[in-house]
């Protein structure tokens, strides 16, 4: 149904979402007849009770208790009502159905990853089926990130040190934008993933086809490492140069340290930038990776290896 | 009230009518640069720190003007990389809160304005009153270190562990604000005792200005919070500096503990921003409608409710963070708590405009744009304390755009009120009224027009603290922009007369809005000690239904110890009886 401000929201795509809306909309309804209560008083006053002289007498009226009690009380009951609807709203909110699918999702900087039930991974696309609740359960890898899609009235923050939870139910497939909502640096409005939300079968299909690590030639893995561990967000796969050098031709390159000594690109300086990356910086780049040291093992190293050396 | 006549004290009084021309002022007094920069008077030190504000206003505009502009695209553009937009918002985030927002009104309006409310010659400690203002310049100063090593890129919150990786000169700043709390603490204890031991014979605390209440309020808050932001500060400076792992959950600390300690600070810093600006409004609004403040009470009262409950509603800012749902079920009720003293202050103002005679100059005119844009702060404040809404609303744009009308559209509003208001009597000036208005103008719909879209961005997803963003978003962001410059526009008018009006401008009466208040009864500039005299008050500040004179008396000069000149309306048959004034 149409409500003055619906233009504010976007559509909602989340069976709790409802709830959200109407008191979103509730309060915006009274906040405004109050705001114009209170303007169309002050501007009435204003003018009616406009200095007429410098000697005008104005009379003494200190107080009113009724008056007070009244603006006191009326307000008091509104917001209690606005307590009690947001309250078990939120209640929806936390309460996870029974049944509902679980997803796993690392944040780091900067990208998501999501993995299914069967091993299969997918960076910065969250795969779900239309019409079950989704759960999903949530670490960073580094720093705070906040995981929101708008479309479904949900946000949580990422935290390196506790798993925390969403939960939705994407009614129609479609897609639903993904946002990074707590501040975690460079490269923070990177931080973007998609829902893609499938009819139930077809996202069967989708499962059984996706990608899972350490199959495959070890070309085909270690593409599969540098997307799920977003490494393209900041080592460009085109030549193009973001936070640390491009990847595109990358082997075999000449490169000029910032200490002034010249490197040739091989197996052993790949391995040493990616478990300690502050030893050897690229000149003009800043020390800004972390390491990798615990996260990649020496065959996922090795098969990165193998991935930087096919990209001419 | 027989018995009461053995301890009632007889006081010899007779009227003090200020000078319109007053050859000695605190201007006059103690002239050259050396001489204020080591004044303990609280008015030099009230003008110190209002220069030290406004320059930091400038400084911290000047960035939110260059960040606006880079929003005008959503594409990543040379001269502001993302690393430099980061840096952008945290210094504008923490130069506006802590070296602008946070002393404002306190230590610079008040610091002039509140002695000469109660009547005293000065603060209750005027050496730690100088001495705050320069723990103020070395906070600054280790700020500006910071600025020429590596900058900040946290954002003003320094959440952890972030800001322990973080590259960015953390320390520096963090030591830099750690010092600064300590002027803020220095200068709430002093105003408590001179509030508390420095009221004029008179002065009960039913006669106490609404700005004293609120100053009070304030002080409280400062004192019992600002420690606790001082804690945290050192915390996080031992982590990044000695490894302890407190808040970095790589060295096994938590990081949402962090939180809880910085936005038990942080949120009755909100209040320690806003509360003092009620205060202005109270005075402001009671001179220009000549008229008794509806509901002194409530208004007073209502300071220190918002000063308390303010210190249980912190973790209305972690909803999303993973504290228990307990913890955020209770903080979200609380949260409307505080909401019902701050409606009940608006509603007191409104009320106080029926029947008054009401005139709308400069200060009057920023005190309607104060409760238009605060009560718009107020009921978002209200759609984000709500559970399931905040769910949606947290860390977007409506929470920039919230905070925003609350802290400009309430704080700095107020702070203008007060500055046009008091202007005349801090500098014996008037400025140009014409000006004053168009800049009103402008400002408020510079606001409006950066701000208001805002809120429909945020509504509609659009994340805080973002280099880049979609599509969609470019109108929102655009039009604010263009609001921020009409709002810089209006500024640099405000600049402009207020610095003719410093050199040029014309000679201002001792009281020209007719005021009834006590600070209004010196001279402009008032003398070096305030008064000549030591004030005796037999009316609340706020009585216009009582006759000028009533308002201009203290104790009679042969009781009166100093030998200064004073200026005596002798024998006034008028006042007569109030020759032997009994204080009750």
């Amino acid at each position: 149904m149409g409500r003055l401000f619906d233009f504010m929201l976007p559509e909602a795509k989340s069976p709790t979402a409802d709830s959200t809306d109407a008191l979103f909309h509730f309060i915006n309804e009274v906040s405004l007849v109050l705001l114009l209560g209170i303007t169309i008083a002050i501007i009435y006053f204003a003018v009616k009770y406009r200095r007429r002289s410098k000697d005008d007498k104005t009379p003494v009226i200190t107080h009113n208790n009724a008056l007070e009690v009244t603006w006191s009380v009326i307000p008091l009951m509104l917001t209690l009502v606005i307590f009690w609807w947001g309250y078990t709203g939120w209640l929806n909110l936390r309460a996870v159905p029974d049944d509902a699918y679980e997803v796993k999702v690392t944040g780091f900087k900067w990208a998501w990853n999501f993995e299914y039930e069967n091993g299969a991974v997918s960076p910065n696309e969250l795969h779900v089926p239309a019409g079950r609740p989704i759960k999903l359960v949530m670490i960073s890898r580094d720093v705070l990130h906040s995981f929101y899609v708008p479309e479904y009235r949900v946000k949580h923050d990422v935290i390196p040190n506790r798993y925390t939870y969403v939960w939705f139910e994407a009614e129609e497939p479609g897609e639903s934008q993904v946002y990074c909502t707590e501040y975690c640096g460079t490269s923070h409005s990177m931080m973007l993933a998609k829902v893609i939300v499938h009819e139930p079968e077809e996202f069967n299909t989708w499962l059984a086809t996706a990608n899972i690590p350490g199959s495959g030639t070890p070309v085909e893995q270690g593409k599969a490492l540098v997307e799920t561990n977003a490494c393209q967000s900041c080592h460009s796969l085109d030549g193009s140069d973001l936070i640390g050098p491009s990847f595109k031709g990358i082997w075999g390159r000449e490169e000029l340290m910032s200490d002034g000594t010249t490197i040739t690109v091989d197996e052993n300086y790949i391995r040493e930038s990616i478990l300690n990356p502050g030893a050897k910086i690229v000149d003009g780049y800043q020390n800004q990776m972390a390491s990798y040291q615990g996260l990649l093992d020496d065959d996922q190293i090795d098969a990165i290896i193998e991935y930087l050396k096919t990209l001419e | 009230m027989a018995t009461a006549e053995a301890t009632t004290k007889t006081l010899k009084v007779q009227r003090f009518k200020p000078s319109e021309n007053p050859t000695n002022t605190y201007l006059t007094d103690e002239k050259g640069v050396w001489a204020w920069m080591t004044t303990v008077d609280h008015k030099k030190i009230g003008i110190m720190y209002l220069v030290a504000v406004a320059f930091f206003f400038a400084l911290g505009g000047f960035l939110a003007i260059a960040l606006r502009t880079k929003l005008l695209t959503g594409a990543s553009i040379d001269f502001i990389d993302a690393d430099a937009y980061n840096q952008l918002f945290t210094l504008h985030g923490a130069i506006m809160v802590f070296f602008v927002l946070v002393p404002s009104i306190p230590a610079a309006l008040g610091n002039f304005i509140m002695p000469m409310q109660l009547g005293a010659k000065d603060v209750a400690f005027p050496r730690l009153n100088l001495a705050s203002f320069y723990i103020y310049v070395v906070g600054a100063i280790f700020t500006f270190i910071a600025l020429a090593l590596n900058g900040l890129d946290t954002g003003w919150t320094f959440y952890t562990p972030y800001s322990t990786e973080s590259g960015s000169s953390v320390i520096w700043v963090t030591t830099g604000v750690f010092i600064l709390g300590f002027s803020s603490i220095l200068t709430g204890t002093n105003f408590i005792t001179t509030i508390h031991k420095l009221r004029a014979p008179g002065i009960t605390w039913s006669k106490l200005p609404l700005n004293i209440w609120a100053l009070y309020a304030t002080s409280v808050i400062q004192v019992l919070a600002t420690p606790v932001l001082a804690i945290t500060l050192l915390l996080l400076i031992m982590e990044r500096w000695l490894g302890i792992g407190i808040f970095d959950p790589a060295m096994g600390g938590d990081p949402v503990l962090f939180q809880h300690f910085f936005w038990f600070y942080s949120h009755p810093a909100v209040y320690i921003m806003i509360v003092p600006g009620f205060g202005i409004i109270s005075e402001v609004i009671s001179t220009f409608s000549k008229k008794t403040v509806f509901g002194y009470w409530a208004i007073a009262l209502s300071s220190l409710a918002i000063a308390f409950i303010g210190f249980l509603v912190w973790g209305h800012h972690m909803f999303t963070s993973g504290q228990s749902a307990v913890a955020t079920t209770v903080f979200s009720f609380l949260t409307f708590l505080v909401g019902i003293p701050t409606g009940i202050k608006i509603f007191n103002w409104v009320a106080t405009l029926y029947k008054g005679s009401i005139k709308m100059d400069t200060p009057m005119l920023y005190v309607f744009i104060f409760l238009f844009l605060f009560s718009i702060g107020g009921f978002t404040g209200i759609m984000l304390g709500t559970l399931s809404v905040n769910i949606h609303l947290h860390d977007t744009y409506y929470v920039v755009a919230h905070f925003h009308y609350v802290m400009m559209g309430g704080t700095l509003i107020a702070l203008l009120a007060g500055l046009h208001y008091w202007w005349p009597k801090m500098t014996g000036k008037m400025y140009n009224e014409r000006l004053g208005k168009v800049s009103a103008v402008l400002i408020f719909i510079g606001f409006n027009v950066t701000f208001l879209p805002q809120f429909v961005m945020g509504s509609q997803g659009m994340p805080r603290r973002y280099y880049n963003y979609i599509d969609q978003f470019a109108p929102f962001h655009q039009t604010s922009t263009i609001g921020s410059y009409i709002l810089g526009v209006g500024f640099l008018i405000m600049l402009y007369y207020l610095l003719h009006s410093l050199f040029r401008g014309e000679k201002a009466p001792a009281n020209p809005w007719g005021s009834r208040a006590l600070e209004w009864q010196a001279t402009s500039p008032p003398d070096f000690h305030n008064f000549g005299h030591t004030p005796v008050v037999i009316h609340g500040p706020y009585d216009y239904h009582q006759p000028m004179e009533e308002f201009q008396l203290g104790i009679a000069v042969d009781t009166n110890g100093h030998g200064k000149d004073t200026h005596v309306e002798p024998d006034d048959p008028e006042l007569d009886k109030w020759k032997n004034y009994s204080l009750g």
